[in-house]
């Protein structure tokens, strides 16, 4: 029934929906940053643990659409091991993804973030994909007021 | 289903036949604003192909075309709504802006530091911000009175902070984000009874019911012609003559004065003190196209359908499990208002759109209304007369697929 939406809702986000990894509050975290959007009232709380430049830690909580959950989910999978300035330019590359209309998906850069791509045919979702990785770009600057994707 | 010729209104009405990713359009976001008939659409076409100049100014043939047509259809509002005069129909560019110009005008001149202005807990945030905007600006207080989890108005708890404080009472006569009907009758009784003015935001209520000022006794009433099948960019502040004239005017320029000089100006009379600058005319001329459209089908016959429309879709929901109704007020308008067990709004919203069915997901403007029913947003569907009981089981069907699909 909904045959158009596969590329949108790929089993993987379904996946990460029911079942979101490091979804939990870290007690010990280094850097907490809230985000929200105001438009379909999404909100998470974003954990980092840092080692010098290192994230060695990610975790949420929160609630929101199956597109945000997964978003925030496989990002906190992704960025663990990776320094600052690596989590900022999968940022860059995951933004191009899901705004660029033309451009070519590079898959090796965003690896399993690829199934995010979809998003760029719905703009009124775009933000649901986005909203984590506006969230972990403040948490990087050391930011603590709240994300706003508006 | 009672006889209301509903396929000869869906003719009326070009996007029906629109179709949105490949498959017929089935439209329930009316509450957010509906679709338009031909004739609304063909009035403005042929006002600016025939009789388009701008209004009360000029001798010349078409200014006087132009303005008897705006002024007819001020006319065809005042009989709608039936109001004694058309000096209390001010043309405004919607619920919104009437708002906020009761709250700049009245309310600067009527509410002081200390003074209360009583609100519910159901209100569209255009019937809240005005007020704590007022409030910064005159150190006066909004109260909110409580609903309960029907979404019902705690009448007890309204009556009980109608103080000799309160100034103004603003309540939303129909809740978008819930569909409820308030007690308006009652709420004017006893606002009234302490000599405190009540303005009804009906917004949500005009396209669903008839509406009578003179028997409702409110002193203002305000909506928005977008919801009621005319165009956007037009909406009307009903005040009662008395209130009006004593008014301060909203805002200066062009048809509010009567008379200008670098000393001094002298304001218009009603209703043109309030409407300063050139209007929308053709969006005004296409209200009174779509006010004859709706004479003709008649507003009770509307309601009735809608009532048959709504309880059907309400059973309907109700046997699908996972769901649950947001707003079960007694008094209902034709919004079904749901969240789904472990379903996003939003992923709801994007579901049925795959389907061609619209609907709105998000918090409807009504922000403390999801803070209540601890929900980040809600899904709604909001029927107007053109829909059927048939796209009602097809919203069904794609819910109850799309609960299978998130599994
Ligand atoms: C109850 C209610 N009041 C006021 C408004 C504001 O109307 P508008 O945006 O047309 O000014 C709306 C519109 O959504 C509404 O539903």
């Amino acid at each position: 029934m909904f045959d158009d939406l596969r590329d949108l809702y790929q089993e993987v986000i379904f996946d990460h929906n029911r079942n979101p990894r490091n979804f939990r509050v870290m007690d010990n975290a280094d850097r907490k940053v809230e985000g929200f959007n105001p438009l379909c009232g999404d909100r998470l709380t974003l954990y980092l643990k840092m080692e010098g430049e290192t994230i060695v830690d990610a975790s949420f909580q929160g609630s929101g659409c199956a597109i945000s959950t997964a978003s925030v989910s496989l990002m906190t999978e992704i960025v663990k091991g990776k320094t600052d300035q690596e989590a900022q330019d999968l940022f860059k590359i995951f933004h191009e993804m899901t705004t660029g209309k033309d451009e070519q998906i590079n898959l090796e850069a965003v690896g399993k973030l690829a199934v995010l791509a979809g998003v760029r045919e719905y703009p009124a979702r775009v933000k649901c994909a986005t909203l984590a990785w506006h969230t972990l770009d403040a948490a990087l600057k050391n930011e603590q007021n709240a994300v706003s994707t508006e | 289903m009672t006889n209301f010729p509903v396929e000869k209104i869906r003719a009326d009405f070009p996007i029906l036949a629109e179709k949105i990713r490949n498959k017929p359009l089935i439209y329930l976001d009316n509450a957010a604003t509906c679709q338009k008939p031909k004739v609304v659409i063909d009035s403005i076409v042929h006002l600016y192909s025939h009789d388009y100049a701008n209004v009360h100014r000029g001798v010349h043939t078409l200014s006087v075309r132009s303005t008897d047509k705006f002024e007819g259809a001020r006319t065809k509002v005042k009989e709608f709504i039936n109001a004694s005069n058309e000096k209390e129909i001010i043309f405004v560019k919607g619920a919104t802006e009437a708002i906020n110009l009761i709250a700049q005008t009245y309310g600067k001149a009527n509410i002081k530091a200390g003074d209360e202005i009583l609100i519910t807990a159901m209100e569209h945030h255009s019937n809240i911000v005005p007020w704590q905007m007022l409030c910064e600006q005159t150190g006066a207080v909004l109260k909110v009175a409580p609903i309960n989890l029907q979404g019902e108005l705690i009448f007890a708890e309204f009556e009980k902070l109608l103080s000799d404080k309160t100034r103004l009472v603003a309540v939303v006569h129909m809740s978008n984000a819930l569909g409820t009907i308030n007690p308006v009758k009652k709420i004017i009784a006893s606002a009234h009874s302490k000599n405190i003015p009540v303005l009804l935001d009906g917004a949500q209520a005009i396209p669903h019911m008839k509406i009578d000022v003179q028997d409702l006794d409110c002193d203002f009433y305000v909506f928005s012609g977008h919801k009621l099948y005319a165009p956007a960019g037009v909406g009307i502040l009903y005040g009662k003559r008395a209130l009006l004239e004593a008014m301060p005017p909203y805002q200066g320029g062009g048809d509010m004065i009567r008379k200008v000089t670098f000393a001094e100006t002298e304001y218009n009379a009603l209703p043109y003190k309030f409407e300063a600058g050139t209007p929308s005319i053709a969006d005004v001329v296409g209200l009174g196209a779509a006010i004859d459209y709706l004479n003709e089908i008649g507003m009770d016959a509307l309601a009735a359908y809608e009532a048959e429309l709504l309880a059907y879709a309400t059973e309907q929901a109700k046997h699908i499990k996972g769901l649950r109704i947001i707003g079960e007020a007694a008094e209902k308008g034709a919004i079904l208002s749901f969240v789904l067990d472990k379903i996003h709004p939003h992923d709801i919203g994007t579901m049925l759109d795959s389907l061609g069915i619209a609907i709105r997901a998000g918090h409807h403007c009504a922000m403390p209304v999801m803070v209540f029913y601890q929900v980040p947003a809600t899904a709604r569907a909001s029927f107007a007369m053109y829909n059927t009981k048939q796209e009602i089981d097809s919203l069904m069907e794609g819910i109850r697929s799309l609960i299978e699909v998130f599994g």
